[in-house]
C-alpha cells in the first residue's frame, strides 16, 4: 500500500495517509493554488485504499483553516471515507478543532449533517 | 518642456491627496493589479502580522483572514477582463481593507461581464435576505451540488462570507460600458461579537 506524506506549508496542510502505521491525517491550512491537482492522488490513494482497506480506519482532520475551494474537496474525502463505511467497513471521522474556534467547530458539524459516516468532534486547546 | 513640469506638479498633489484620503478614510492596505497566488499570499501574511501586533482577538484574526482569501481569490477567479493583448491569464482588480475602532472592512472591486451582473446581483441579494440558519443550510446545498469550476472556483465565496461575518454585503455594479461593468463588494467584520 503506498504511504503518501505530505509536509505543510503556510499554504498546504500535513498529509498522513499511512496504512502499516494506521496513520490518516490532514492537519494546518489547506488554500493551495491549485486545490484540484493537489488533491487528487490523495483522492486517488483511497481508491487504492477501499481494496485492502485496515480492520478499523480513523481518519484525523485537524485543519486550522481551509478557504472554500479546498471545502469542496474535504467533502469529497469525506464521501470517500462514506462510501467505504457503506461497503461495511469501520469507519470513525475524527474532526478537530481549537477549542476557540467556533467556525471550525460548526463546519465540523455541517461536515457531520452531509456525510452518512461516523464523525467525532475533539476540540483541543492551543495552549 | 513646461508641460512635462504641470504634470509632475499635478502628480505630487495626487500623490498628497490620494495619502489624505486613505488616513481619512482609515485604510490600511490598497492595491490595483493582478490578483496572483502569491499577492494573496504576501496581503494575508502582512495583514496578519499587524493584527498580532495589535493584539486581535484570534478570532477576529481568523475571520479577517478568511474574508481576505475569499475577497481576494474571486478576483482572481471571476474578473473578467482579461488583458488579451499581454495574454495575461490572472484576474486583475481592486483590493481595500480599511480598520476603525470597531471593524474591518474589506473591498474588492474588479471589471465583470455585464451578461453576469444579474446572476451575481441575485446570489448576492439572496444570500443578504438569509439568517444564519439559512445560510448554513444554503451552503450544505451549493457544497453537495456545486462543482468545481476549472479555476478552482466552489460558488462558496460569498455564502462562506456572509456566514463568518454575520453582516451583510455591501455591493453595487458600475456601468463602464455595452460590455463590462465594475463590481465593488465590502465586507465588514465586526470587532465586537
Amino acid at each position: 500500500m503506498e504511504v503518501i506524506k505530505i509536509i505543510g506549508t503556510d499554504d498546504t496542510p500535513n498529509v498522513i495517509l499511512d496504512a502499516n502505521n494506521n496513520i490518516f491525517e490532514i492537519s494546518g491550512r489547506s488554500l493551495p493554488e491549485d486545490v484540484a491537482s493537489f488533491y487528487e492522488p490523495i483522492l486517488d490513494w483511497f481508491d487504492d485504499y477501499a481494496e485492502e482497506t485496515n480492520k478499523k480506519t480513523i481518519f484525523d482532520f485537524k485543519l486550522v483553516y481551509f478557504n472554500t475551494a479546498s471545502s469542496k474537496l474535504i467533502l469529497d474525502i469525506l464521501l470517500k471515507l462514506e462510501e467505504m463505511y457503506e461497503a461495511g467497513k469501520d469507519v470513525l471521522v475524527r474532526w478537530h478543532f481549537p477549542d476557540d474556534d467556533e467556525d471550525m467547530e460548526e463546519a465540523g458539524e455541517e461536515y457531520a449533517d452531509i456525510v452518512e459516516v461516523p464523525f467525532e468532534q475533539v476540540s483541543y486547546s492551543l495552549d | 518642456m513646461d508641460d512635462n513640469k504641470t504634470d509632475i506638479k499635478d502628480f505630487l498633489a495626487f500623490a498628497y491627496s490620494f495619502y489624505k484620503t486613505v488616513k481619512e478614510y482609515k485604510i490600511n492596505l490598497v492595491y490595483e493589479g493582478e490578483i496572483t497566488h502569491q499577492i494573496i499570499k504576501a496581503f494575508t501574511s502582512l495583514t496578519e502580522t499587524n493584527m498580532e501586533i495589535d493584539e486581535e482577538p484570534t478570532s477576529i484574526q481568523k475571520k479577517v483572514f478568511h474574508v481576505m482569501v475569499e475577497s481576494l481569490q474571486n478576483i482572481s477567479k471571476h474578473s473578467d477582463h482579461l488583458d488579451t493583448e499581454n495574454q495575461r491569464k490572472e484576474g486583475r482588480g481592486v483590493f481595500i481593507l480599511g480598520k476603525n475602532n470597531d471593524t474591518y472592512r474589506i473591498t474588492t472591486g474588479n471589471v465583470i461581464s455585464r451578461s453576469n451582473v444579474e446572476s451575481i446581483r441575485n446570489q448576492l441579494t439572496k444570500i443578504n435576505n438569509l439568517d444564519k440558519e439559512g445560510l448554513k443550510l444554503f451552503y450544505k446545498k451549493q457544497i453537495k451540488e456545486g462543482r468545481l469550476t476549472q479555476k478552482g472556483g466552489a460558488g462558496l465565496g460569498f455564502i462562506d462570507i456572509a456566514k463568518k461575518t454575520g453582516n451583510k454585503l455591501n455591493f453595487n455594479f458600475l456601468s463602464l460600458n455595452d460590455d463590462y461593468s465594475f463590481f465593488v463588494l465590502t465586507s465588514t467584520i465586526s470587532k465586537n461579537i
